[in-house]
C-alpha cells in the first residue's frame, strides 16, 4: 500500500466501512475515492481487510474495507474479524453501507453497529437502484428515528458521494458524539429506565458512554463493559437490580435467552424505520428480471448443465483468444533477445541476460493474456451474482462429498489463485468444513499451472483439440479433489459440518471499471511476481544449470553436471518409476517456489543446444521432440496435484493454523500426486 | 406445518424455531424470525436445497435445515 501523503500534519482521518456482503461498499470506495485515487489492494471478493487512502479537503483518509458480514455477533470467521476489528482497533468514523432495496434486513446490522458507541455516518447505497424499483427513502426521518447522519447514495451513478465525505469530515470534525434515538419497546424501555436511574444516582463513568448507553450493554449482556464493571464496588448494589430487571425482560418475551430477544427487538424496531421511511409505488415490480434469469439458471435440470457450459466456455476462451497475442509476445522476446544478444560481447553475461533472464521471464509474460482471461471470468462470476447460485445448485452434490455449497467459492477461486482462494475459505464457519476445503484446493488447477498445461497440450495435441484437453485436465483436478475430500472426510475430519443459510442477491451487471480494477490488479500482482521473485528464481536456475563450469563445448554435458543437473539426479530415483528424467524432476523442484517457474526452467532445460534460433513454438517442439507421451502425461498430472507454490504454502499454513498443517499438506499431496503419476504413466506407456 | 412441507409459492408464517444456537444467529441475520412472512421460490433437483423467500430477500438453504423451522398458512 502507498502511504498516506498528507500536506497538513494532521493524522490521516481513519474511516471504516462495515455493511452487508452484496450492498457494493467495493463500488462505494471506488466512487468515493475515485479522482483522488491511490489504490493499496483491492481484492475481489473482500475477505481480509483492504487499506485505501486518498484525500478529501486536504484531509488524508484512510479506508478501511472490513469483510461484508449479515452480524457483528455471529460465530463465523469473517463476523469474528469485523467484530475485533469494530471493538478494538482505533479508528474515527464508521460508514455503514446498506442496500436501500433491502432496508429492513441491512438495518439489523446498523442497529448492532449502534451498540458500539462509536461516531457513525449511514450510506444508503444503490438509491438509483431503489428509485428504479420505486422505492423512496426519507433519509432526514431515518437520521430523527436513528439519531445517525443517513446519505442516500449511489455509487453507479455518484449521487451523494460528496455529501457522504461532507457528512464523514464534518461528524469528524465534531467534538461530541451523536446519541442513539432508537426506542425500544415498553417493556424494554421500562427496564433501561430503572438501571439508567441507578446508575444516574451513582454517576457512574465509563468511557465516553452515557448512563442510557451503559444500560442498554448491561442488559444485552455486553462482555467487556461487565468486564469494567464486575470488579467495582458498585456492581455489590447493580446485579440484584440486573436480575430483577432481567427477570422481568424473560418473563415479558416468554424465554430466558437474550439473543432471542434483542432479535426480535432488532427486527421490530427495522420493521418500524421501514414503515415509517420507505415508500413504494405498488406499480412497480422489483426482482422481475432476477426472478426471470434464476427460472433459467437455477432450473432443476438445465441450471448445472448451463453452468457446466459456462465453464467449459471460460477455459475454451482462455486458450483460443488467449493464443492470438501470445505468438506476438512470443515474437517480441525472441526478437528481444536476438537484439541484445547481438549487443553483448562477454559470453557469460549474455548467456546470462539471453538464455536466463529474457528467456525465463518472457517465458512467463506469455502467459499474462490467458490469466488475464480467467480472472474476468471469475470477477463475472463473483461480481454478477451468479456465485451464489452456483453454490446453492451445487450444495447437494459437494455436500456427499463432506463439503459446503459455500466450499465452491474458495475452490473455484482456486483456478484463478490458492492464495486468495486459501483466504476465502474464512467465509466456512465449522473448523472441519474449512480444512478439508483448505487441502483441496490445491486439487484445483491454479492460473499459474496453466502455462505447464498449455505447453503440454500445445506440444501433444492438434490445436483445435487442445482446449478440451485443457478443460478434462482441469475437470479431473476437481474431481479428484472431490474425491479427497470424502476420503478426509471419513477419516482425519469427521464430525458435524456447517448449515447453509446463504443470500441469492440480485443479478448486476458489474460496470466495466469495477472488473478493470480487480483484474488489472490481480493482473499486476502476477506481473510484479515475474519481475521479482521469478526473475531471482530465473537467475538462480540458470546459474545452477551453467555452473560449474565444465571444459566442454557440448551444452548437455554441461547441464548433465551442473548444480541443477546434480540436484535432478540426485531425485532422478524417486521420479523415475513416473518416468521423469532428471530434467523434468528439477523442473518440478523448481516449482515449488512458484508454478510459473516450470515452464521457465523446462525453457532453459530444453533450450541449451538451439542458439539464436528464438523463433515462437521452439520450447514446443523441443518438448514434442524429447518428452515421450506418457511421460508428459504422468509429468501432467503430477503438476496438477503436488504442493502449491512457496507463497500459497505460506498463506495455508496462516489459515489452517499451524505449519503443522503444512508438514500434513506436503505429505498428503505428494504421496497423492505421486499414486496418481504412476498409475496415470502406466495407463498411458 | 415445516417450512420444507410447503408447497412452492405458499405463504406462510413463522411461528417457531428450534435449532442450534449459531443456525438460529445466522436465520435472525438474515431476517428469518418469529413473525416473518416466508414462501418457497425454487426446489432444487434432488431436493437438497430450497430457495425461500422472506421480506423481499432471497436465501437458499438445505431442507434439513428448513425443517426445524415451524410455520403456519397464511
Amino acid at each position: 500500500m502507498k502511504p498516506c501523503s498528507s500536506p497538513n500534519s494532521l493524522a490521516p482521518m481513519r474511516i471504516i466501512l462495515a455493511g452487508q456482503p452484496n450492498v457494493g461498499k467495493s463500488s462505494l470506495i471506488n466512487a468515493m475515492s475515485d479522482s483522488r485515487l491511490k489504490v493499496g489492494n483491492f481484492s475481489g471478493v473482500t475477505v481480509e481487510k483492504t487499506e485505501i487512502c486518498f484525500e478529501h479537503h486536504c484531509h488524508a483518509i484512510e479506508m478501511i474495507d472490513l469483510p461484508g458480514t449479515y452480524s457483528i455477533n455471529g460465530f463465523s470467521q469473517e463476523e469474528k474479524v469485523a467484530r475485533n476489528y469494530l471493538l478494538n482497533e482505533d479508528y474515527d468514523v464508521i460508514i455503514n453501507v446498506v442496500d436501500s432495496t433491502h432496508l429492513t434486513r441491512n438495518l439489523l446490522l446498523t442497529l448492532e453497529l449502534q451498540n458500539l458507541n462509536k461516531k457513525m455516518v449511514l450510506a444508503l447505497n444503490m438509491y438509483d437502484e431503489a428509485k428504479k424499483e420505486g422505492i423512496i427513502i426519507d433519509a432526514k426521518q431515518i437520521e430523527a428515528i436513528t439519531g445517525i447522519p443517513t446519505i442516500a447514495v449511489s455509487a453507479n451513478t455518484k449521487e451523494g458521494i460528496d455529501e457522504l465525505l461532507d457528512t464523514v469530515h464534518h461528524i469528524y470534525d465534531d467534538e461530541k458524539r451523536l446519541r442513539s434515538n432508537i426506542s425500544y419497546s415498553d417493556a424494554i424501555e421500562e427496564v433501561i429506565f430503572d438501571v439508567k436511574e441507578f446508575l444516574d444516582n451513582k454517576n457512574y463513568q465509563y468511557k465516553d458512554l452515557d448512563t442510557r448507553e451503559m444500560a442498554i450493554k448491561l442488559l444485552i449482556e455486553d462482555k467487556p463493559f461487565y468486564k469494567a464493571i464486575h470488579d467495582k464496588p458498585i456492581f455489590m448494589e447493580l446485579q440484584p437490580l440486573l436480575v430483577k430487571s432481567l427477570d422481568k425482560i424473560y418473563s415479558y418475551y416468554e424465554t430466558k435467552d437474550i439473543i432471542d430477544i434483542q432479535s426480535q427487538e432488532y427486527h421490530s424496531i427495522a420493521r418500524g424505520i421501514r414503515a415509517e421511511t420507505v415508500k413504494t409505488s405498488t406499480d412497480k415490480q422489483p426482482k422481475k428480471l432476477t426472478k426471470r434469469i434464476d427460472n433459467i439458471l437455477i432450473n432443476k435440470f438445465a441450471g448445472i448443465p448451463i453452468f457446466l457450459f459456462f465453464m467449459w466456455g471460460l477455459f475454451q476462451l482462455t486458450f483460443e483468444l488467449g493464443a492470438i497475442p501470445m505468438d506476438y509476445i512470443d515474437a517480441g522476446f525472441g526478437w528481444l533477445g536476438d537484439a541484445v544478444g547481438q549487443s553483448i560481447a562477454h559470453e557469460g553475461l549474455r548467456s546470462l541476460i539471453v538464455d536466463g533472464i529474457i528467456a525465463g521471464v518472457g517465458a512467463v509474460v506469455l502467459f499474462l493474456p490467458n490469466i488475464i482471461i480467467l480472472y474476468i471470468g471469475i470477477a463475472l462470476l463473483e461480481t454478477t451474482g451468479y456465485m451464489s447460485r452456483v453454490a446453492f445448485l451445487l450444495d447437494g452434490f459437494f455436500h456427499k462429498f463432506g463439503l459446503h455449497g459455500k466450499s465452491f467459492i474458495p475452490l473455484v477461486t482456486g483456478f484463478g489463485c490458492s492464495v486468495p482462494a486459501y483466504m476465502a475459505t474464512r467465509t466456512l464457519k465449522n473448523e472441519k468444513d474449512r480444512l478439508i476445503t483448505l487441502f483441496i484446493i490445491g486439487f484445483m488447477s491454479c492460473g499459474a499451472k496453466l502455462p505447464i498445461y498449455v505447453l503440454f497440450a500445445g506440444a501433444f495435441f492438434a490445436p483445435e483439440e487442445a482446449g478440451n484437453i485443457l478443460f478434462y485436465i482441469y475437470i479431473a483436478g476437481a474431481m479428484l479433489g472431490l474425491v479427497m475430500a470424502k476420503v478426509l472426510r471419513l477419516t482425519v475430519f469427521k464430525g458435524d459440518d456447517e448449515p447453509f443459510v446463504m443470500e441469492m442477491p440480485k443479478y448486476r451487471m458489474p460496470t466495466l471499471k469495477l472488473i478493470y480494477m480487480i483484474v488489472s490488479s490481480k493482473a499486476w500482482s502476477y506481473l510484479k511476481k515475474a519481475g521479482t521473485f521469478i526473475l531471482a528464481a530465473t537467475i538462480l536456475i540458470w546459474f545452477a544449470s551453467n555452473y560449474p563450469k565444465m571444459d566442454t563445448t557440448n551444452q548437455s554435458i554441461q547441464l548433465e553436471n551442473s548444480y541443477l543437473g546434480q540436484i535432478g539426479k540426485l531425485s532422478e530415483p524417486f521420479f523415475e518409476p513416473l518416468g521423469f528424467d532428471w530434467k523434468l524432476a528439477v523442473a518440478l523442484e523448481t516449482g515449488l517456489a512458484a508454478k510459473e517457474v516450470v515452464v521457465a526452467t523446462l525453457g532453459i532445460l530444453y533450450n541449451v543446444g538451439d542458439e539464436v534460433t528464438e523463433e515462437s513454438d521452439q520450447l514446443l517442439s523441443a518438448i514434442k521432440e524429447q518428452i515421450p507421451f506418457a511421460t508428459a502425461v504422468s509429468f501432467i498430472v503430477f503438476v496438477m496435484i503436488y504442493l502449491p507454490c512457496f507463497a500459497a504454502s505460506m498463506v495455508f499454513a496462516k489459515e489452517a493454523g499451524g505449519y503443522k498443517y503444512l508438514a500434513y499438506l506436503f505429505v498428503f499431496t505428494t504421496a497423492v500426486a505421486w499414486i496418481m503419476s504412476f498409475i496415470a504413466y502406466n495407463i498411458a506407456l | 406445518m415445516k417450512l420444507s412441507d410447503l408447497s412452492k409459492n405458499q405463504k406462510a408464517t413463522i411461528i417457531k424455531i428450534e435449532c442450534p444456537k449459531d443456525l438460529k444467529q445466522r436465520f435472525y441475520s438474515f431476517g428469518i424470525i418469529k413473525g416473518a412472512t416466508i414462501f418457497i421460490e425454487t426446489i432444487s433437483l434432488a431436493k437438497n436445497t430450497i430457495e425461500i423467500n422472506v421480506e423481499d430477500t432471497s436465501i437458499g438453504i438445505r431442507v434439513e435445515e428448513a425443517k426445524t423451522i415451524e410455520v403456519e398458512l397464511i
